[in-house]
């Protein structure tokens, strides 16, 4: 029978979540690295029991774990992540250029196919790569010295590169807060924003070619030029890789929020979570719903049995949501007050895996044979 | 032989108990005894010297003999007691915590 692994980073250490294909009862170990900010955890599509982890703190800085057995046991690997060359200047948040400093890896990337090559993610902006299992990590220079690159400034989490997408050996697209989106076509040796279509009226040029807080996007694998993004405000689509946008808010309470997905089995079912506002990072009148779409955007329905509908003021991070390739597909979330919620039936109901974790800053599925 | 106190976080990671010991030759200084420190111990680069600049992180303090000794020069001489190896070198996570 399949089963299912859950990584959750949290603030205070990672969790690893595990249940059989019914998805009903779960077992729950950890904390692995506690009083660790953990950031990300992803396991490698090649190898599910490859999984590598970013692990930090202000006090000793960026570590990367590696498990080579599916999240029992852990082996740090290298964590000197050096900017290739010249550093260069973003603009800091008064305005005056900042030289490129690096603070935390927030999302590291398996490839669908090498278990030894991992993208990651990193603050201040920048792409690296390992091709040794984490051993050493090299920058992919071409994002970082774009262009438009001394004209990035952080959003309020940091200049962070926080969405990695690889579609083949040319293709990725990356997001960075708050720069905007980005794709290269040769293989990260050159990077094109694409952005057009977003409007920020948080910018002094509302559709200025880069300077958008992108929050994530997300994509179907059978569909790889169809992206979804949730920005700052409004939730988006593209057709076209990311040459155009439109926004698909459509009727959602709000559409401020941090995670977008994608439904395993039907590339057109979206799910976002709805927060106030900029500044109110919780849910709309105190309701936890998580909204679907079944039409790629504009249409959506609340979906809140099982969810808190009262005096709920938890908040979503971008990448504390995930999807299982089981049918019906599974949904899981985790919040800021440390809930893990998991939907074994696309959304319809939901119920809490564990309750009481640190903060959660990020849920990965595994789908295991 | 130096004596060197980790903290918590920095003993898991490195997979000891108490006190570690190394070898320096030559002057023994913070540079020196970080040096021995991270050779014997790999998984610790980076975590108390940022790897680029290797200067002490921000939230790292080094104490000896009931001083701190943290803003001293990376190359200035370690006391005495550290060198005969009477007292430890201890790195210390910093009161930034919440």
């Amino acid at each position: 029978m399949s089963g299912i692994r859950v990584l959750v980073g949290t603030r205070k250490g990672a969790f690893v979540l595990r249940s059989d294909g019914k998805r009903g009862r779960w077992d729950v170990a950890g904390p692995f690295f506690g009083g660790w900010e953990m950031y990300h955890l992803k396991g490698s599509p090649a190898d599910p029991n490859r999984i590598y982890a970013s692990q930090g703190t202000s006090w000793f800085g960026q570590l990367i774990q590696r498990s080579d057995d599916g999240g029992t046991t852990w082996e740090p690997v290298g964590n000197e992540f050096r900017y290739d060359g010249v550093t260069g200047t973003h603009l800091w948040y008064d305005g005056t250029p900042h030289p490129w400093d690096f603070a935390r890896v927030w999302h590291l990337e398996p490839s669908r196919t090498d278990p030894d090559t991992v993208y990651a993610g990193v603050e201040d902006a920048g792409l690296f790569r390992t091709t040794d299992g984490g051993k050493s990590w090299h920058e992919l220079p071409g994002l970082r010295t774009h262009e438009s690159a001394s004209s990035w400034q952080p959003g309020a989490g940091g200049l962070c590169l926080h969405t990695i997408i690889p579609v083949d050996a040319k293709r990725m697209f990356i997001a960075i807060s708050s720069a905007g989106a980005f794709r290269t076509d040769d293989g990260g040796t050159t990077w094109r924003p694409i952005n057009r279509g977003l409007r920020s009226e948080q910018i002094p040029n509302p559709t200025a070619e880069v300077g958008h807080c992108v929050h994530r996007i997300a994509m179907h694998a059978s569909r790889p030029n169809v992206l979804f993004m949730q920005k700052h405000w409004d939730v988006m689509r593209s057709d076209d890789a990311g040459a155009t946008w439109t926004e698909v808010s459509g009727n959602l309470p709000s559409d401020f929020g941090f995670p977008i997905d994608v439904h395993a089995h039907e590339p057109e079912t979206i799910y976002v979570v709805p927060i106030k506002s900029d500044s109110e990072h919780y849910p709309p009148e105190g309701k936890l719903r998580v909204y679907r779409s079944r039409s790629g955007g504009n249409e959506w329905e609340p979906l809140t049995k099982g969810l808190p509908q009262q005096d709920c003021y938890v908040n979503i991070l971008r990448d504390a949501m995930s999807v299982d390739a089981l049918e019906p597909c599974g949904v899981y979330f985790g919040t800021t007050g440390g809930q893990v919620y998991a939907s074994a039936d696309a959304g319809d109901s939901w119920a809490p895996i564990v309750r009481d974790l640190p903060a959660v800053l990020s849920v990965e599925v595994q789908t295991l044979p | 032989m130096i004596r060197v106190v980790l903290p918590a976080h920095l003993r898991k990671l490195a997979r000891v108990d108490g006190e570690v010991q190394v070898d320096v030759e030559g002057a023994v200084t913070q540079r020196s005894v970080l040096d021995a420190l991270e050779a014997r111990y790999p998984m610790l680069r980076g975590t108390i010297r940022d790897h680029v600049t290797q200067r002490r992180r921000a939230f790292v303090r080094f104490f000896a003999c009931q001083e701190d000794l943290s803003n001293e020069a990376p190359d200035a001489p370690l006391p005495e007691a550290v060198a005969r190896g009477t007292e430890p070198f201890l790195v210390v996570g910093a009161m930034a915590g919440g």
